[in-house]
């Protein structure tokens, strides 16, 4: 474990108490963000995302699978996170403890809970056929605030994620192709180069996707609440709130963690902040998914 | 004012011959012919030839003033990561209180800052310090960073220049420890004024009016 | 394996325009992560790398270290999403013997012998797989320790040479052509794949791995243009460092 020296706790504590944060912010400001999409080839698609130092890529995978009985025409997704040695002195190899569970299982419902995948649209034959959506979110330098690091990537690489059509047997590709037809899905016709470096027509289906929920941490340490902590801050931290909010407004996703405590007031004013930074995050990411 | 460039040398690269010169620092030999070992600035000091690193963790030499924090005390000395590739041991007869057996605890903890100088540093690389000396204290205030050992000769500057410039600006109390820790200490506001004063001088890739751009900076947060 | 892709043509061109002693296009950046000691990003054709270097710290667990030198811990990991058909996260035996063959590799060069009791973690992560990927990894691990300020004789590199568009007829294999740096189909349709890394100061062999078939005069080609694509990349990957730090070093005014 890497030594954290209490001065330093107590300098930050300090100078919060002056209304200042370590890295000259204020408590409501958030680090710069950076939406990269499409950096992976091999996947469908993909997303690196920098809030400050701390970075995150995503990737998607699709294949065709059987559907959970009780869902039988809807499309499935399973999303996993890897703290991964490389990002942090303090991470560990091996099988996904507790944090990094959490951290999935955050980004996870943030998603499927909100239906940003219109799953019915996933279905190629029910009970049968319906394609698998792997997220799958690799923490590459970490410097604070995973949980809206990687539902920001999660979120741009389904936004670019290409449906693998090609990889269908033809009697399914034309059936799925008449399916999403009917749902009105049309394909988007696109340049991209092959293997010769020739340049090539392809028709493309990206993955049906509804506006999406942003989720957005802070975190309270002595009674000051701060948005996107850094790693210093989240050292100190005794308590966590993560806040996922639509367009419209509302609150579709929450998440607290660490052994503090928040009062009402401080969840209301956390949530009021959420807003305003969720929509400055959402237009950054359909800009940067072309939308 | 001028602007010169000094070379950057890699491990493996040639230097020179053994019978030119001695192989110093940063340097290996190898079948008469010396060699960098590390990534670095070069460093031509007849008869040695040296490399000064850029990067990597400290190597500890006797008598550096170093800051250090507890790790861990145990019943008859502490242990203190001191940004070294292993921790250093803080025995209790190198302390300027009495501390009876097992209670250790009472005088430095997990989390402490010291500092501390390099007493020893014996052929199986373990480390012993010190806090026996003048100037050497438990740090009770302020706050520490952290630079890589590239950027301190720069957080100095030229006989002091850029130092001076931070000192006179913020009024703090600002000591470079050898191991590329920084303390900083005076009123909360003006700590934080220097500590974002440091991260552009660390920051900033040329020199060139660095000065004055610290300045600048420091004369807007004032 | 035999398949109908033609790997090469009749005037020695590749399925992606390359010569035989062609390399794919290599691209190297050191210094990349805030939080690592020493890092590296690289691509290499369609492969993509970051390497993530800490240490030399002691090892932990304490039974793990050796009194005398430090261990290398090099760690090969592929991405789920670096491959065609998705990977289950985790290590696998493939990538345990990578990680293997590459931390023995290293140790050859790290100059162990100054840091009794430590570990240095070398972290290899394949974000995107397209052939060569152990090369690729072997490759950005040398600049990032060279980047982490550790200590060495040299900075590794690694490169493959193999064999394509060979006639296979009764068992007996006949014809094909030695060519540098295998791209996917030539790996995947190729009769032979010839790994290696070397310290390119001495060029002694640190690292060799073959599968296939090679005649002993095949042998000798493939590896003469190995080793040469090994110090054409080693160029780069100095070059990386270089570039880095040159504005570090400015002196102050």
């Amino acid at each position: 474990m890497t030594i954290s020296p209490t001065i330093k706790k107590n300098y930050l504590q300090k100078l919060a108490e002056q209304n200042k944060r370590s890295d000259g912010r204020k408590f409501s400001d958030y680090r710069p963000v950076s939406i990269e999409p499409g950096v992976i080839s091999k996947a469908e698609g993909s997303a690196r995302v920098k809030i400050g130092n701390t970075q995150v890529v995503a990737g998607i995978k699709m294949v065709m699978g059987e559907p959970y009985p009780d869902t039988p025409d809807a499309g499935v997704m399973t999303t996993a996170a890897e703290l991964i040695p490389l990002a942090s002195p303090d991470f560990e190899a091996g099988p996904p403890r507790g944090n990094a569970i959490e951290l999935a299982r955050v980004v996870d419902r943030g998603i499927r809970e909100s239906n940003v995948i219109d799953f019915e649209k996933l279905c190629l034959e029910p009970g049968e056929k319906i394609w698998v959506v792997f997220i799958d979110i690799h923490i590459i330098d970490y410097d604070g605030n995973l949980f809206d690091a990687a539902s920001l990537a999660a979120l741009a690489a389904l936004y670019g994620a290409r449906m693998p059509i090609e990889r269908l047997e033809e009697e399914d590709r034309n059936a799925y192709i008449k399916k999403l037809d009917d749902f009105g899905i049309k394909p988007v016709e696109e340049t991209v180069k092959n293997k010769a470096g020739d340049e090539e027509k392809v028709m493309s289906y990206y993955i049906p996707m509804r506006e999406p929920p942003i989720s957005c941490t802070s975190v309270k340490f002595n009674d000051v609440v701060v948005v996107d902590p850094s790693l210093d801050e989240e050292e100190i931290a005794e308590a966590r709130l993560t806040v996922s909010t639509d367009s419209n407004g509302s609150i579709r996703a929450m998440q607290k963690g660490l052994n503090g405590s928040f009062t009402l007031e401080e969840i209301k004013k956390i949530i009021k902040d959420s807003l305003v930074t969720g929509d400055a995050l959402r237009k950054q990411l359909n800009e940067s998914a072309g939308r | 004012m001028t602007k010169s460039t000094r070379e950057i040398v890699i491990p493996s690269q040639y230097l020179g011959e053994t019978s030119e010169f001695k192989a110093g620092r940063g340097t290996l030999i190898d079948h008469g012919k010396i060699y960098a070992k590390i990534l670095g600035v070069l460093n031509k000091h007849p008869p040695y030839v040296n490399v000064v690193p850029l990067k990597g963790r400290y190597d500890p030499v006797e008598g550096d003033t170093i800051i250090g924090f507890v790790e861990q005390a145990m019943s008859s000395s502490w242990l203190a990561d001191i940004n070294a590739p292993y921790p250093a041991l803080l025995h209790v007869s190198e302390v300027p209180w009495r501390v009876d057996f097992g209670e250790t605890e009472k005088y430095l903890n997990t989390g402490d800052t010291i500092m501390a100088k390099i007493l020893s540093v014996d052929v199986e690389r373990k480390l012993n310090i010190t806090l026996k000396d003048r100037n050497l204290y438990k740090i009770q205030g302020g706050h520490i960073i952290t630079v890589g050992p590239s950027k301190v000769p720069r957080i100095i500057g030229k006989k002091g220049s850029m130092i001076n410039l931070l000192k006179k600006y913020t009024r703090c109390r600002i000591f470079v420890g050898k191991n590329g820790r920084i303390w900083i200490d005076g009123e909360d506001l003006q700590v934080s004024n220097a500590v974002q004063a440091i991260r552009l001088i660390e920051r900033e890739s040329i020199s060139y009016g660095l000065t004055d751009k610290v300045e600048e900076l420091l004369k807007s947060l004032s | 394996m035999k398949s109908d892709i033609e790997l090469i043509d009749a005037n020695g061109k590749r399925l992606d325009g390359r010569t035989n002693d062609q390399l794919r296009d290599v691209k190297i950046e050191a210094g990349v992560l805030h939080r690592a000691d020493g890092s590296c990003y690289l691509e290499w054709g369609g492969n993509k790398v970051v390497v993530a270097v800490y240490g030399p710290r002691e090892a932990i667990p304490r039974h793990t270290q050796d009194p005398l030198r430090a261990i290398v811990n090099a760690r090969y990991n592929m991405a789920a999403f670096s491959v065609d058909d998705r990977k289950r996260p985790g290590p696998d035996r493939r990538s345990r013997e990578i990680s293997k063959v590459i931390s023995e590799a290293l140790e050859k060069v790290v100059l162990i012998d100054l840091y009794p009791r430590a570990a240095i973690d070398v972290n290899i992560e394949i974000l995107d797989a397209e052939a060569g990927t152990r090369c690729a990894g072997l490759t950005a691990a040398g600049v990032a320790l060279a980047d982490a300020g550790i200590p060495m004789k040299d900075i590794p590199v690694g490169c493959a040479a193999g064999k394509i568009g060979a006639e296979t007829k009764d068992g007996k294999v006949s014809g094909g052509h030695v060519v540098l740096d295998l791209g996917k189909e030539e790996d995947n349709f190729g009769d032979a794949d010839l790994p290696i890394a070397i310290s390119p100061r001495t060029d002694e062999i640190l690292l060799l791995q073959m599968d296939g078939h090679l005649t002993v005069e095949e042998f000798n080609k493939a590896m003469e243009l190995a080793m040469k694509g090994c110090h054409d990349v080693s160029k780069l990957q100095k070059d990386a460092l270089i570039n880095k730090y040159a504005a570090d070093v400015e002196e102050v005014e």
